[in-house]
């Protein structure tokens, strides 16, 4: 069914990356040092920069990679080195038999809800607007989705952002504030 | 590329109408200023100064949507911003109820917070923001927008109720709804993504006409949008089953937080429910009616039931909350335009009287000792005869909450149950008339300690002088005669305006019912 749709190449180049998200995933969740699991979070993430190529969202990609998998992981490994590279993770599910069963019944369950989904009968809306671009570059469809359709939803995020940054500052001052009271007063000046 | 980027039409800008998102304007650009301010002439140096610029653009916000109102009235509503917002009654409507929410919580919470958070803009500049999001919310006309309100008015919410961090029970508060509200907004994104895969856009408008002009033979994609979508306002609304954090938060956020709070979150979701529900699945009725039933009952009988098990007054009136969600869900699943009315007019009622109730609360708190902590039951018996003034004001909005007459607590209740009634849902009223009488139990519990002659707690010579003269605790907040002027006239004003519109429910009916929905 899935070969009348797309070719041979395109169809094992979609298994290996779905492989090497699957992958990334399992091991994001199994593995016992924060280090490793950053790591396998870049190697999903790649893969689903894969998936977006062979989509023919090649700007998609490059977002993935640069911002997601570049910059975004980056900022957990800092986060992690400071914190310590050698601890071991206190709340990973590896080791815990009732955790694991019970992670395991409800991926079951999505599972199964994504196979319901997925099997055709089901998705009967509108047509699927996924899929290969008809006309026009990556970013001159994406800016006009952006600039037309999507303005003020684009303009919003500079809102989401400023109270992002806003309350970012106010918990941490409150933070500093916990740790030496005293520090926190003579700070402020 | 460059070539195939300048060889497509020129991207046309969809016209911006200013006059439709003046609201967010004048709350955001307030916001700017008190920071910009306070990065200039310093930040402790002015408390006032930023309150008043909060006030007045509370004010001035206001003015702008009655005007709104006005001319919607004169021309008609209309779409906005290439559809994405949607100038109407109801938004005009939403919008003063948010004025008046935030013009209370500007005069009677500062004050109080400023013991907790310092002197700074912080406050003040958090209330815009969130207020912002409310108003995003309220006029959202797209899926995308109503998610991004949503976030805006979250996290201005999480970083308020976390400003107590060096009390453990405030941290846990703040961590819980962060990461509970985290959880939330992400199901309601998984809902929006469903319904966009089943419908082809994320417009309520356009949705709307797609659902109208196909039938979809197997609508399973569509049905379990539809269900994660319900499930994510619930938990902003806080309906049972999806009320858990609420208590802990209620418990655990400054007192003045939880006031605006409880008043915020819930005009901005039940707008957003009310609109994307009427608008966008009016057709898939006979599905999400059973849903919004249930949820509503579920929230009538424990919000109802387990309050009366409570003896801490701020968990008590985060279980009451949880009450009224159940109420404002009767207008709901009316789902006709006099069930989007009679919410309206309780989402305006309950505000106000729940701004007031826990401005009282705070006043008590500082009688007590307790900065913006919690409070039992035992804390407050004898109140009558220490602080007259305070136990009467707060019997008043206590009782109007129970929906005693002459409030406007008892028209709001009235009206949600008759829309019920309208279109036969017998049973359903019987239920929210029931858990009525019950609420009235524990409210009633509550006005009897007030004014209880028996002193457990306090001994006789205690009893002669409020506890703050008694000293001994000095981490206690001292409120200077002047910061109680704002804090007095915002209380008055909310048990003025609970007891005018009980007396005179015609004039707010008005207003409300001028906020149809349009599409």
């Amino acid at each position: 069914m899935i070969a009348t749709v797309i070719s041979v190449p395109q169809l094992i180049v979609f298994i290996v990356s779905v492989v090497i998200i699957a992958i990334g995933g399992v091991g994001l969740l199994s593995a016992r040092y924060p280090v490793h699991a950053a790591l396998f979070l870049v190697m999903t993430l790649f893969g689903v920069a894969v998936l977006f190529i062979e989509e023919g969202a090649e700007f998609l990609a490059a977002v993935q990679v640069v911002v997601y998998a570049g910059a975004v992981v980056v900022l957990f490994l800092f986060v992690i080195m400071l914190l310590g590279v050698d601890r071991e993770e206190i709340t990973s599910f590896a080791g815990d038999t009732v955790r694991v069963a019970l992670a395991g019944v409800g991926v079951a369950l999505i599972l199964a809800e994504l196979f319901i989904v997925a099997t055709g009968a089901w998705v009967t809306g509108a047509h699927a607007v996924a899929g290969k671009l008809s006309a026009g570059s990556n970013i001159g469809v994406l800016a006009r989705s952006v600039f037309t359709t999507y303005l003020l939803p684009f303009e919003l995020t500079a809102a989401l952002l400023v109270i992002a940054v806003v309350g970012a500052v106010i918990l941490s001052r409150r933070m500093s504030g916990v740790a030496q009271p005293r520090a926190h007063e003579s700070r402020e000046v | 590329m460059f070539g195939s980027l300048v060889s497509q039409l020129p991207i046309r800008l969809p016209s911006i109408s200013y006059q439709a998102i003046g609201p967010e304007l004048i709350l955001f650009g307030a916001a700017l200023v008190v920071l910009a301010l306070s990065a200039t002439v310093g930040r402790r140096e002015h408390p006032q100064l930023y309150r008043g610029i909060g006030l007045f653009a509370a004010v001035a916000e206001g003015a702008w949507s009655a005007n709104l109102l006005r001319l919607i009235d004169q021309h008609g509503p209309s779409l906005a911003i290439a559809g994405a917002i949607s100038n109407d009654g109801f938004s005009a409507v939403v919008g003063i109820i948010v004025a008046a929410a935030l013009v209370l919580t500007m005069l009677i919470g500062p004050g109080f917070v400023e013991s907790v958070a310092g002197q700074g803009p912080e406050f003040v500049t958090l209330l815009l923001l969130s207020a912002t999001g409310a108003i995003v919310m309220a006029q959202a006309n797209d899926l995308i927008v109503v998610f991004l309100g949503l976030e805006i008015l979250s996290i201005a919410l999480y970083v308020m109720v976390g400003f107590r961090l060096r009390d453990g029970l405030s941290r846990e508060a703040a961590f819980k709804y962060f990461i509970l509200g985290g959880f939330s907004s992400a199901v309601f994104l998984y809902g929006v993504a469903l319904v966009y895969g089943a419908t082809g856009s994320t417009n309520l408008v356009k949705i709307a006409a797609f659902l109208s002009s196909h039938v979809l033979i197997n609508n399973g994609v569509l049905l379990f949008g539809i269900a994660l979508i319900l499930v994510g306002f619930g938990f902003k609304v806080s309906a049972v089953p999806f009320h858990v954090w609420s208590p802990d938060v209620y418990q655990g956020a400054p007192t003045s937080v939880t006031g605006y709070m409880a008043a915020m979150a819930k005009i901005a979701a039940f707008a957003a429910l009310l609109r994307v529900m009427m608008v966008a699945f009016h057709l898939q009725l006979e599905f999400w009616r059973p849903i919004v039933i249930a949820l509503a009952v579920l929230s009538l009988v424990f919000g109802a039931v387990f309050a009366l098990r409570q003896r801490e007054i701020k968990r008590m009136l985060a279980y009451s909350s949880i009450n009224h969600a159940g109420f404002i869900l009767l207008g709901v699943l009316a789902a006709t335009s006099g069930g989007v009315r009679d919410s309206l007019f309780y989402l305006g009622a309950y505000s106000v009287m729940v701004i007031g109730t826990f401005g009282l609360i705070s006043l008590i708190q500082v009688d007590a000792g307790k900065v913006e902590g919690s409070l039992s039951l035992d804390d407050v018996r004898g109140l009558g005869r220490r602080r007259p003034a305070v136990a009467v004001l707060l019997a008043i909005l206590i009782l109007a909450q129970a929906g005693a007459p002459f409030t406007s607590g008892f028209i709001a209740k009235f009206s949600v149950i008759t829309a019920v009634i309208s279109v036969n849902e017998y049973w359903i009223a019987v239920v929210a008339m029931v858990t009525a009488a019950v609420a009235a139990a524990f409210y009633l519990r509550l006005v009897l300690a007030l004014f209880s002659k028996d002193e457990a707690e306090v001994g006789v010579g205690d009893a002669l002088y409020p506890v703050a003269v008694r000293g001994g605790s000095d981490q206690g907040l001292r409120l200077s005669t002047a910061s109680l002027v704002p804090i007095w006239i915002g209380i008055w004003a909310s048990v003025a305006i609970t007891v005018f519109f009980g007396l005179f429910p015609t004039l707010l009916l008005d207003l409300v019912s001028r906020g149809k929905i349009f599409y």
